[in-house]
């Protein structure tokens, strides 16, 4: 793209929404519009606790599809994404906590750091030819290294937690993200909806033909002249600065880091479930497996609760039974065969 | 630091390692054999430790005549689950089984986190706290009984795969699965069984490893995860490897945890898992390459 | 007149196994070259060797005047050698058009000049037809084709075809001829061709060359091959051709 004009870059930016909309099938086009308009309209809908449900269902949302960059697109299966999450956070928190950066220049900071950390990952694994498993085994192996790194770190206060001070503010501060949950709400239903724009478009773009053609067959690409090493680098990198956008929000949403939480390999277990739920390398996916998924498992606490039980770890337990369920019955995931039930068939290239 | 300090945490390396890698046997004859990466080792582990605490609690049966029992206990659960759920995957890709082990994973964690809650819990036997003195050497009682029951569970692998036809069968669908189906054995029986074998080695190594730690339900994955380090590291497919890799990662654990906290020890762990998979993917004694 | 392609004294071996052993040849631009010669003669290793999935141990080879040996299938790729595999590799999940697309957006850097492409290549191996099909789903003829027009969507100045005429019944095998035979003319591509359907190497090729256990045996024109007594030996048979 050479933009010479405003006028030139305009109308290439009209251009590429128009295409990446473009081929949605009608019916997949009505739902879409029309969850998007429920979510916009929600906050007058539902009350706060429905609010932060659907902020947590919408975070997954969000990093399912970052993930699903990854392994839908580029596939290398990542179990260790929580640390790119952890690393956003802690460094947007440190420089708000301590030099009052707002967090939107924190993560300016962060996204070099995300891109450096899977860079390296993605370096190791792909240089040294380490697939599948071993890939995964690896990126488990770097995130644990982090969470037991940060549990000694006093800088970031080490085991004892990082806290972003809270204060009252009389409304809401959107530059330094203090404010209530609304605010949040819209905060991360725009990041969800960017990333969902930008999946399409990058699906129907030239690296997107690369990214498929290498997760389908990564010889017979190279044979066609895709350098997969700089393809997958790119999808490694991507992933990662996106995922850290997440961890960011996380932390001033939360305003609390704890490094055994944060980089704990249930984060990055509960990132994958989305996409492994709704269908890996599936647009709409991720998407539909953290509503599926957080909407079912609140729903289950709240029985639980109602009925007098307090167990901490059911959710985990809910999560791992819809996980098996879904590995055994839909292997493919719960979106193409809803898709294909209610006749809205992505063409899966 | 004197010497004598060294030698005595070298020690307890050595003997902890043992039963280390006697989980890490479990995790290589799985994968060696079924092809399978078990996801949920540690977490089968961490079953059998529960057990041991349980009965001890309940009935004051010291874990080391518990071995057997518990060891059989775990075998069934591995026959079943390879027999019931994973068999059937065989075809799939890798990931898919991958990820049935890591769901299985998360389910025992978190249903051992709701039965038995957070808290840590111990066995105290009568010789909890005895050790023995050779010279200027102070070994854990603890430790030496589990090293000791490692090594012997250990050889009776090792006889078992070289000398019992079984084993041998084994052995054979292993090496060459086509050819163990052509010559007629019954491979998916044979696979149900090596998981199970694999599911009491890691349920002997739960129940000698109670010995020398406390139990919480969340130190299933840091087991998978050291399982996975020392079977890589010593080479997968290879059971002395697996030994060894056990040996080494307690040495070195046990040294660091000295030399440095101890709680950062296992991000050595890690380092050598991360220096393993870039230079030597077959790891020190492994045969096939990745 | 320099040869397109030319390897000097080329070997491989696999632990113990020499599966190449100082193979040399030239092909000329525009040629239609052929190598035979029994299983395990080393065939597929020389192509992998030439497109890059595999580093040669010792010897040249050089396209278009540069020494490429050592390089990465992609590299090759981007210099101009396409090829297709012995057993058949499109990428399954993606429909006929995007397989080609994929190969086409090498030289084309805008997807939708890149599908215009395509469709040229497509109608040419006359698969325009199933183009919204997934790979998959594709019989083995129509699968082959795939291959040989996502190879051809890169635009290579060298096409390897390894065994491409294999499992083709004696119809879809003389239409394949028919394509690579107006592909050559038409735009002069050179093509080399490992093939044991010998009715299509008497078709096709100005020039063959034959190995047999790594080694090349002999080399000339095929009405020449057919006659050479340790060709007959090792490979053809005493049956006419």
């Amino acid at each position: 793209m050479v933009a010479k004009t405003p006028v030139h870059v305009l109308d290439y930016l009209t251009r590429l929404t128009a295409s990446v909309f473009a081929d949605i099938p009608p019916r997949a086009m009505i739902l879409l519009v029309t969850l998007l308009a429920l979510l916009l309209i929600a906050p007058w809908l539902i009350n706060d606790y429905l609010l932060t449900v659907l902020i947590v269902v919408l975070y997954f949302a969000f990093t399912g599809q970052a993930w699903n960059i990854m392994m839908g697109f580029a596939g290398q299966l990542s179990l260790g994404h929580a640390i790119y999450a952890g690393l956003g956070g802690y460094i947007a928190a440190v420089l708000f906590a301590r030099f009052g950066i707002a967090p939107w220049l924190g993560f300016l900071a962060v996204i070099p750091v995300a891109a450096v950390c899977g860079a390296t990952i993605g370096f190791l694994a792909f240089r040294f030819r380490v697939a599948g498993v071993y890939f995964a085994i690896l990126t488990i192996a770097f995130a644990e290294f982090a969470r037991i790194g940060f549990d000694h770190l006093d800088f970031v206060n080490a085991s004892a937690g990082l806290f972003l001070p809270v204060a009252q503010y009389a409304h809401n501060d959107l530059w330094r993200l203090r404010g209530n949950p609304t605010m949040f709400y819209y905060v991360i239903l725009t990041a969800a909806a960017l990333v969902f724009v930008l999946c399409r478009a990058l699906l129907k773009s030239r690296p997107g033909y690369c990214w498929l053609a290498i997760r389908e067959d990564e010889q017979a690409a190279r044979a066609v002249g895709i350098d997969s090493f700089h393809y997958k680098m790119a999808a490694v990198m991507i992933s990662a600065v996106i995922t850290s956008f997440a961890g960011v929000f996380y932390a001033f949403f939360y305003n609390n880091l704890f490094p055994e939480q944060v980089f704990n390999i249930s984060r990055s277990i509960e990132m994958i479930l989305g996409p492994i739920i709704g269908g890996i390398g599936t647009l709409f996916g991720p998407i539909l497996g953290a509503f599926v998924l957080t909407g079912l498992a609140e729903a289950l606490n709240t029985a639980l609760i109602a009925l007098g039980f307090d167990l901490p770890g059911a959710k985990q337990v809910f999560y791992g039974i819809c996980l098996l369920l879904v590995v055994v019955v839909l292997p493919d995931g719960v979106w193409p065969w809803l898709a294909r039930l209610i006749g809205v068939d992505e063409a899966r290239r | 630091m004197p010497i004598d300090v060294y030698l005595n945490v070298a020690v307890a390396g050595i003997l902890t390692g043992l039963v280390y890698g006697l989980m890490a046997l479990g995790l290589s004859v799985i994968f060696g054999v079924v092809r399978v990466v078990n996801f949920a080792h540690g977490e089968m582990m961490s079953i059998a430790m529960y057990l041991t605490v349980l009965l001890f609690s309940s009935l004051n049966l010291d874990p080391l005549v518990m071995l057997v029992p518990i060891a059989a206990v775990l075998f069934v659960f591995g026959y079943a689950l390879q027999a019931g759920l994973i068999n059937p995957f065989i075809s799939r890709p890798e990931h898919s089984q991958f990820l049935l082990l890591v769901a299985l994973a998360l389910i025992i964690v978190n249903t051992l986190l709701i039965i038995f809650g957070p808290d840590a819990r111990t066995v105290q036997t009568s010789y909890t706290f005895d050790s023995f003195q050779l010279g200027a050497l102070i070994v854990d009682a603890t430790k030496l009984y589990a090293g000791a029951a490692a090594i012997v569970v250990a050889a009776l692998l090792f006889a078992f795969f070289r000398l019992a036809p079984l084993g041998k069968a084994i052995r054979a669908c292993a090496d060459n699965y086509t050819g163990a189906l052509v010559v007629g054995l019954d491979v998916k029986r044979l696979y149900a069984l090596t998981f199970g074998i694999g599911a009491a080695c890691v349920g002997a190594a739960g129940v000698m490893m109670t010995l020398i730690v406390d139990v919480t339900p969340i130190i299933g994955p840091t087991y998978t995860l050291l399982a996975f380090v020392i079977v890589i590291t010593g080479g997968l497919g290879s059971m002395a490897g697996a030994l060894l890799g056990g040996l080494l990662i307690g040495v070195t654990e046990a040294l660091a945890g000295l030399l440095f906290t101890p709680s950062a020890k296992s991000m050595f762990a890690f380092a050598i898992l991360v220096l393993v998979l870039l230079f030597r993917p077959q790891g020190i004694l492994g045969r096939r390459s990745i | 007149m320099k040869a397109l392609l030319s390897l000097q004294a080329v070997s491989k071996r696999f632990r113990g196994l020499v599966a190449v052993d100082a193979v040399s040849f030239d092909v000329a631009a525009g040629e239609l070259f052929a190598v035979i010669g029994p299983n395990g003669a080393g065939k597929t290793t020389l192509f992998n060797i030439i497109a890059g999935a595999v580093a040669p141990d010792s010897g040249s080879i050089s396209f278009a005047g540069e020494a490429i040996g050592g390089l990465p299938p992609d590299a090759i790729c981007r210099r101009g050698i396409g090829r297709t595999f012995q057993i058949v590799r499109p990428f399954p999940a993606l429909t006929v058009e995007d397989n080609v697309i994929v190969g086409a957006l090498l030289h084309n850097r805008d997807v939708g000049k890149a599908r215009a492409c395509a469709s040229e290549f497509l109608r040419r191996l006359d698969l325009f037809d199933q183009r919204n099909r997934i790979a998959a789903t594709l019989t083995l003829p129509d699968r082959k084709r795939l291959e040989v027009a996502r190879a051809l969507a890169t635009e290579p100045k060298l096409l390897l075809l390894d065994e491409v005429m294999a499992g083709l019944r004696p119809t879809e095998s003389d239409r394949m001829v028919a394509i690579l035979r107006t592909l050559n003319s038409d735009s002069g591509l050179t093509i080399v061709l490992i093939e044991h359907v010998m009715r299509a190497v008497m078709a096709l090729a100005s020039n063959v060359l034959v190995l047999d256990h790594g080694i090349a045996i002999a080399q000339g024109k095929p009405e020449a091959i057919v006659r050479d007594p340790a060709v007959v030996q090792s490979y053809l048979g005493a049956e006419p051709v």
